[in-house]
């Protein structure tokens, strides 16, 4: 339907009906880009249309790293008004390339410190945490006889040789925040070292970081490094997984919001931004998370451990985000120049 | 009828012009010079829709971050780091692998559909371009049902990883294999008999006949087969992304550079590396043709084969097994795709199928496919064939064809990825009058047309090259317009690969993801891309389930075309019945 037919039928339909069609007629359509799981796309919606019925969402959906490529690449006329789901990550970069608009959405003050943009220049606001787990099929493990691990220290045993699945970092933004973490965790030198040990282990390094616990549910592999949020959903569908949460402390990324510069409808953009942070919307985020940014409402979530929040590391985003090229080349020259056939 | 008699209406019979306009001028009739302008603006919208957004991306490579120029600061970068250049290796390897076996086996399977005398040359056909009509994840779901871990005939590899070299050749021989059958056919269908009768007479061996007349006839066809299936293959990331394990090849690399690290400057920099072999194409393309002289002259006699018992039974042998593992590959997807829960709960349902709770769109993106896939087929047949014809069969105008030629060929050297991100770049640039059409179904139209452009550009100078020049002279010196020689006698005989070229777009269109993947919008999602974010979500089955939607109605499509060929062929092709 063009925009005139819809203005005309609003016309006729305002002219018999002495309803006040004000609302209809001001329905505004916002493009909101995205990375969220697509079944939860329709309930994020509905949920926000709920109080906001005068506001459309028109989701694109794809995976973090195409999201994030598409909107840079069309900075210079950009299509998306708001994101709402991205990697916290990606959005710093985008902010680097000032991309993004300055706004604190009305109630973050309730918003844990961790999940918002401290900056005196604040432009995303965190939804929730998402972490790294290790995806241990126990059928598969049985078989080869692969005791469970428990800690990241245990995957470098020489018993896992071959066994193991984890997402390449320079394709995936979960293997990068594996491969910072281990950084932050061990220190610099012993992080390498740590994972020189992994890498003998290491059977191959996919290119999509929900991959190794996929490869893991479908027996494919009996260890995948991957992320908690997909391992609990493989293990929902049937798949014979634990779900290992190594005790060293757990990488984690967020999920956040952002508006985009030069929006041409930022009043709408912000009454969404800000219902994104509200208590309601944190506890739709905890139907899926365990952690999520507003503090004291999140219930355990399933497969979950209840210390959730406790095993995330103190990530420093704006550590690694300035060291990115740096580790990504420096894992490239370890580890993907002899990833060769075996 | 009525169309050519208006074709002829339009097209007033005028001679040159004798009064005092200038020689260069009168040198070409009224008649050449429309068609020349509408070869100008061929040449002009494929400047537009391929050459110009792939500059704007590949100037990049010489550019940093901030969009200063560097020189060729990327390419030692390049050079300089091992992983990045084993990368080129490796994908030589795959490439020229590939390439010869696509091509032995398409040139064997088309030989013995166009040239011997097996039974069910009609079914061999359809299921050796089965694989064209399914998206490339769907072998690739089916290598690894197959041959993974937990496949079901995985002792087949003898301890080897599908997961790398083994698996990609496989992948890109079962997907460009249709491909290469496509341009091969069409090399080997229209034949002489007047030669074999002459090397008959003149006592020649068979073997000798096969050097000296079918060989030398099919060769332009050979050669454009290898090149673009080595193409195609080194430009593929789909494949080696999915199965290629831990073997780095160069398209991959641009993902990882593009989709993993936003570096565009670097993926760039790999895409203009990825950009020679398709210069080299195009190169040897234009060698050949010099040397390429008309098989089909207008005295041609069609040529049926005789009946060779032994020759016959290998062919026959060769087709069963070349079908048989095709088929095995797709009913494996379609048996993945009503598993409940592979490897651990086999009982069968159509869960799967039931897309609105999955990611991608639902079925909304299917009927979106649909749409997109029969504009796509329509606008660029017309577009894509009459231009060929032009350039083939228009006299002078030689700057201009060239130039059409060159971009022509072109698409196939830039991988999707690279197209659809170049896309953006270059519609979307605030100050393009042409942005308008960005997040719109006539972009991803624009860009399905163009990315596959090579393939039906070819297929069609291939009929066409195979049509004696004589019917347009003669034609000429009839004061025929050349518009109703086209009409009357150059699309009927080439109405075969009329057909093949239409719904080559149709099925390309349904199946195609890697430009598309950044172009879509909310009200134009697509099943293909459907398929790859329901994989990437974890929902294989449901993405084997679209996959095999999209391939049931690739199916229906070629039901169509199958239709369409024996009513129009009965009308058309009857003189190659003798």
């Amino acid at each position: 339907m063009t925009r005139k037919t819809l203005l005309k039928r609003l016309a006729v339909l305002a002219g018999i009906t002495t309803v006040s069609m004000a609302a209809h007629a001001a329905k505004t359509e916002l493009t909101v880009y995205t990375a969220i799981e697509a079944e939860d796309l329709k309930k994020y919606a509905a949920r926000f249309n709920e109080e906001h019925p005068d506001i459309k969402i028109n989701w694109v959906r794809d995976s973090t790293g195409i999201v994030t490529a598409k909107l840079l690449a069309e900075k210079n006329n950009p299509q998306a008004d708001v994101v709402w789901g991205l990697a916290a990550t990606s959005l710093m970069l985008l902010k680097s390339e000032d991309m993004l608009q300055t706004y604190q959405p009305v109630g973050s003050e309730k918003l844990s410190p961790k999940f918002k943009d401290m900056s005196n220049n604040p432009v995303w606001t965190g939804m929730d945490a998402w972490m790294a787990a290790v995806c241990y099929n126990t059928v598969e493990a049985k078989k080869l006889g692969l005791p469970k691990p428990t800690s990241w220290a245990d995957l470098t045993k020489p018993v896992y040789q071959d066994h193991i699945i984890m997402p390449n970092p320079n394709s995936s933004g979960t293997g990068f925040l594996d491969v910072s973490s281990w950084l932050q965790i061990f220190g610099e030198k012993e992080g390498w070292a740590y994972m020189d040990g992994l890498h003998q282990n290491i059977n191959r390094y996919t290119h999509s970081g929900s991959k190794p616990c996929k490869l893991a549910a479908a027996g494919e592999i009996p260890i995948g490094i991957s992320f908690a949020f997909r391992a609990a959903k493989s293990k929902k569908m049937g798949a014979p997984l634990d779900i290992v949460f190594p005790t060293e402390g757990l990488g984690w990324d967020m999920e956040a919001t952002a508006i985009i510069k030069g929006t041409d409808k930022l009043a709408a953009a912000k009454t969404l931004v800000d219902w994104t942070a509200s208590q309601k919307a944190n506890e739709m985020y905890n139907e899926g998370y365990a952690v999520v940014a507003m503090p004291g409402i999140a219930k355990p979530v399933e497969y979950f451990p209840a210390n959730a929040e406790a095993l995330m590391i103190n990530n420093d985003f704006e550590w690694s985000a300035n060291n990115r090229r740096q580790i990504l080349a420096e894992w490239q020259k370890r580890y993907d120049s002899k990833s060769d056939p075996k | 009828m009525s169309q050519s008699s208006l074709a002829t209406a339009d097209q007033p019979q005028i001679t040159p012009s004798q009064n005092g306009r200038s020689k260069w001028l009168s040198q070409r009739s009224l008649d050449e010079w429309s068609l020349g302008g509408v070869l100008m603006i061929g040449v002009l919208a494929l400047f537009i829709c391929v050459v110009l957004p792939i500059y704007t991306l590949l100037s990049k490579s010489i550019e940093n971050k901030a969009g200063d120029v560097i020189g060729l600061e990327n390419f030692s970068h390049f050079f300089a780091t091992p992983s990045l250049y084993s990368a080129i290796n490796n994908s030589l390897l795959i490439a020229f692998l590939s390439t010869f076996i696509v091509t032995t086996l398409s040139f064997l399977t088309a030989y013995g559909i166009s040239r011997t005398r097996i039974p069910f040359k009609g079914l061999f056909r359809t299921i050796l371009v089965l694989p064209i009509l399914a998206p490339s994840l769907l072998p690739a779901i089916s290598l690894v049902y197959l041959f993974g871990n937990q496949g079901i005939i995985k002792e087949l590899l003898m301890g080897e990883s599908i997961y790398g070299p083994i698996g990609i050749v496989i992948g890109s021989c079962f997907w460009t294999f249709p491909h290469a059958l496509m341009i091969m056919l069409t090399a080997l269908a229209n034949t002489d008999a007047r030669l074999y009768e002459s090397a008959e007479v003149l006592g020649a061996s068979p073997m000798r006949t096969f050097f000296t007349v079918t060989l030398p006839a099919a060769k332009y066809g050979i050669i454009s087969v290898a090149f673009v299936v080595f193409t195609l293959v080194i430009t593929d990331f789909g494949v080696p992304k999915v199965i290629g394990g831990q073997f780095n090849v160069l398209a991959t690399d641009i993902y990882k550079q593009v989709i993993g690290q936003q570096n565009f400057e670097m993926g760039a920099t790999v895409s203009v590396i990825l950009l020679l072999p398709a210069i080299l194409t195009f190169m040897t393309d234009r060698w050949l043709q010099r040397r390429q002289s008309a098989l089909l002259t207008s005295k041609a006699v069609p040529w049926s084969a005789p009946k060779r018992l032994w020759l016959d039974r290998t062919f026959f042998a060769l087709m069963v097994l070349v079908s048989v593992v095709i088929v095995g590959i797709i009913l494996m997807a379609v048996y993945a795709s009503l598993v409940t829960f592979w490897p651990y709960n086999l009982n069968l349902s159509l869960n799967n199928y039931n897309f609105d709770l999955m990611d991608g769109g639902g079925w909304d993106s299917y009927w979106n496919s649909i749409q997109m896939a029969t504009f796509t087929a329509l606008i660029g047949t017309g577009f894509i064939f009459f231009q060929s014809y032009l350039v083939a069969k228009l006299k002078g105008f030689q700057l201009l064809k060239w130039c059409f030629h060159l971009f022509a060929i072109l698409p196939l050297a830039v991988p999707g990825l690279v197209l659809g991100l170049a896309y953006i770049f270059f519609f979307n640039a605030p100050n393009n009058p042409l942005n308008g059409i960005y997040g719109t179904m006539t972009i991803l139209v624009v860009c399905t047309i163009s990315h596959f452009y090579t393939v039906c550009h070819l297929t069609a100078t291939t009929a066409l090259k195979q049509i004696d020049a004589e019917f347009e002279s003669v034609s000429a010196s009839l004061k025929v317009p050349q518009i109703k020689t086209f009409w009357r006698v150059t699309l009927p005989v080439c109405m075969p690969a009329v057909l093949d070229i239409a719904s080559y777009l149709f099925v390309n269109a349904m199946t195609t993801v890697s430009a598309v993947v950044f172009l879509y919008s909310y009200h134009t999602s697509l099943a293909s891309v459907a398929v790859l974010n329901m994989d990437d979500a974890g929902d294989i089955a449901p993405a084997a389930a679209m996959a095999v939607m999209i391939m049931m109605t690739c199916m229906i499509a070629r039901l169509i075309h199958w239709f369409l060929g024996s009513v129009l062929l009965k009308h058309t092709q009857s003189w190659r019945q003798q």
